[in-house]
């Protein structure tokens, strides 16, 4: 099969899951004990107005026929409107992505670009003193909460040194914006980095025990092309793996860090829409979560095939 | 051997150790050997012995923390065990090349089998005349790797190179990826082929004409292979001269036919009552009874007395010193005396047609 049919394949394949999706979201709302229409509305509301609420929201109709509106709506990219202040929830959607998507694009870079070479550092001083402190660094690395990691380096970067903004978002130039995500992309860096550290160290060890290694040294050529072709390639399937897990972890982690360093990303949008009980938000919110794990799952089997020629297509 | 016998390697009195926490293991003792061009040298022994470790050394592939801790090894007169990287790249490949025991795990599986044939050809240069008639070596080009590729699998009788040559090893069986292997090795035209039990991994079909191809291209290319083996019929088959190892050390070392002939250590005595043939078909082959020893603490005399018929009490208490019983037969013995009386068990043919018979038993 080629990779082009392999692709379409998957993204066929990615229907059903979306669907199982559509219907836990579309659940969310239905199971929450109560109304709706009178959650939406507060304790204050006139049972007139809750009754026009609800027919309006079409909560009459039988659930079928709602979870089939529900399901035209988000299909036609018409996500509801948000109750709070009354902007549609797509419009809010497209200006916090981009945020969300950044921040977690420059932690994986971070990420990436720290742990690849520490780790083969490591690994290839397996047992000697600098193994033994990175592999100790990372174990701290991974023990310490973020939120708290996040105060830590506000306090020193911002309070201290005042380098960077404590929080917050300056839109005002790109260079702002980068700005104000360097510390909370760091901070959400940490746990990544170091679990790919303590991967990367421990198949670069593995890898370097292979005979195919020993082969390619054997055939005289240079250590920078046994380290690129021979360890790190081979070395790149396991961390791709982890990778793409801690790129979904990383998104369920905005929520956390977003709040923290007030960001205005997806994750602070549903954690904002959950105390604010903004229901039509949170519902698209976690959809869009959904379809961004999908994504990366779908990118990670592409890159597998493109690394590993002995995945089937 | 050729008439004019030349030295192309000299490993003399090499020791390997592998350091360990709370032991040192001695994994090679004090060996020794010659090889001359366009000879085939067997290494013969059983797992552990030091045959594969003495081979790593001669490509300085020790694995970590494994070292040469003694003596040297000459490659044309330089000695390979004090080259720096920079030095040992121009003999791995070009001078010097390896072939191991698992065709499975030897190629890597994420590069195409071409990839892999072309990274042989990193030290192979062209030498050309330029205009003024002065002779300049280039790299080779992707077209000429391409055309010296599919020349080397067809070398090596691998069907259809063209479209091998796309294909990654997991596409290849065993034999097919021992068979690229030896292409890769020969890729830059070694002098000498170190083939580390190259067709253990392989069923006994396979093994025969794995053998066969290094036979052939042996004279073809006039290069010279030690083969490192466990199986005394192999080295019937192969082998001009061989060496007998036992727990790190050469305990015998002669040409093949005096070698079945004129045993003289009981060791090489025992591995040939091993040996299957005809005389002895049908009936239970006698086993060498007991274990090797353990590297990392070794008795004090002799490290086979503990499993020797023909102990006495100078073997439990003393090492014995390699002696050249006849000219070019080398022994380490204390008994000598008794071993003086060995009569071959099999003949160097008898044993190569047991081996023959092994992979086409109805003939």
């Amino acid at each position: 099969m080629s990779r082009l049919q392999y692709i379409l394949k998957r993204i066929l394949q990615m229907i059903p899951v979306l669907l199982v999706v559509t219907i836990l979201v579309f659940s969310i709302v239905h199971l929450i004990p109560g109304e709706p229409a009178r959650l939406i509305l507060g304790d204050k509301a006139t049972p007139a107005a809750v009754a026009a609420l609800t027919e309006k929201l079409g909560l009459n109709e039988p659930l079928p026929t709602q979870y089939f509106l529900f399901l035209k709506q988000v299909l036609t990219l018409d996500l509801g409107t948000s109750f709070k202040n009354n902007l549609p929830v797509a419009d809010l959607l497209a200006v916090r992505f981009p945020v969300t998507l950044a921040l977690t694009l420059l932690s994986t870079l971070i990420s990436v670009l720290i742990s690849l070479p520490l780790g083969y550092f490591a690994g290839t001083h397996k047992d000697r003193l600098g193994d033994q402190v990175v592999r100790t660094a990372s174990l701290v690395a991974i023990s310490m909460p973020s939120f708290w990691v996040g105060l830590l380096l506000m306090i020193l970067f911002a309070i201290k040194l005042k380098w960077l903004p404590a929080g917050g978002w300056d839109n005002t130039s790109l260079w702002g914006e980068f700005k104000c995500l360097i510390l909370p992309a760091v901070t959400q860096s940490l746990m990544t980095t170091a679990l790919l550290v303590r991967n990367t160290r421990n198949s670069v060890v593995d890898i370097t025990r292979m005979d195919y290694v020993d082969f390619a040294r054997s055939k005289g050529i240079s250590d920078g092309q046994v380290r690129s072709r021979h360890v790190m390639r081979n070395s790149m399937i396991s961390t791709v793996t982890l990778l793409s897990m801690r790129m979904a972890g990383t998104l369920g982690g905005s929520v956390i860090i977003e709040t923290v360093f007030s960001i205005p990303g997806i994750g602070k949008l549903a954690s904002d829409a959950i105390f604010g009980r903004d229901y039509a938000v949170v519902q698209s919110v976690v959809l869009l979560f959904a379809v961004m794990v999908l994504v990366i799952n779908l990118i990670t089997d592409i890159l597998y095939s493109l690394l590993d020629p002995r995945v089937s297509l | 051997m050729s008439s004019v016998e030349k030295k192309l390697l000299e490993v003399k009195d090499l020791s390997v150790q592998f350091p360990g926490k709370y032991e040192t293991v001695q994994a090679v003792d004090g060996v020794s050997f010659d090889i001359y061009e366009g000879e085939t040298f067997g290494l013969v022994g059983e797992s552990g012995c030091g045959k594969s470790q003495t081979m790593r050394s001669i490509l300085g592939l020790l694995k970590a923390p494994g070292r040469v801790s003694g003596g040297e090894i000459l490659y044309k007169g330089q000695d390979i065990t004090k080259m720096n990287q920079r030095e040992l790249r121009k003999v791995r490949g070009r001078e010097i090349s390896i072939i191991f025991q698992e065709p499975m795990t030897s190629l890597n599986p994420v590069l195409k089998i071409k990839t892999q044939i072309y990274e042989a050809f990193e030290g192979a240069f062209i030498t050309e005349k330029d205009k003024d008639g002065k002779e300049v070596k280039r790299k080779m080009t992707k077209a000429e790797k391409h055309r010296a590729a599919l020349e080397l699998l067809k070398l090596v009788g691998i069907p259809s190179p063209e479209t091998r040559l796309e294909e990654y090893p997991h596409q290849f069986s065993g034999g097919m990826r021992q068979r690229a292997m030896i292409a890769i090795a020969l890729g830059a035209r070694p002098k000498l082929l170190l083939a580390d039990e190259p067709t253990t991994a392989l069923d006994v079909t396979i093994q025969d004409q794995i053998m066969k191809l290094l036979n052939r291209l042996k004279d073809e290319l006039g290069m010279s292979i030690i083969l490192v083996t466990h199986d005394l019929g192999v080295i019937a088959q192969m082998c001009d001269r061989v060496a007998v190892m036992y727990a790190g050390q050469i305990v015998e070392m002669t040409d093949t036919v005096t070698l079945f002939a004129h045993p003289r250590h009981p060791y090489t005595y025992g591995l040939m009552g091993s040996l299957p043939n005809e005389d002895t078909a049908g009936g239970t082959l006698e086993a060498i009874g007991g274990a090797p020893p353990n590297l990392a603490n070794l008795p004090e005399g002799c490290p086979f007395a503990p499993r020797c018929k023909y102990a006495c009490d100078v073997c439990h208490e003393k090492r014995p010193d390699i002696v050249e019983v006849e000219p070019g037969h080398f022994a380490r013995c204390h008994r000598l005396d008794v071993t003086s009386e060995f009569q071959g068990l099999i003949s160097p043919e008898a044993a190569a047609k047991a081996k023959e018979q092994e992979v086409e038993p109805n003939e």
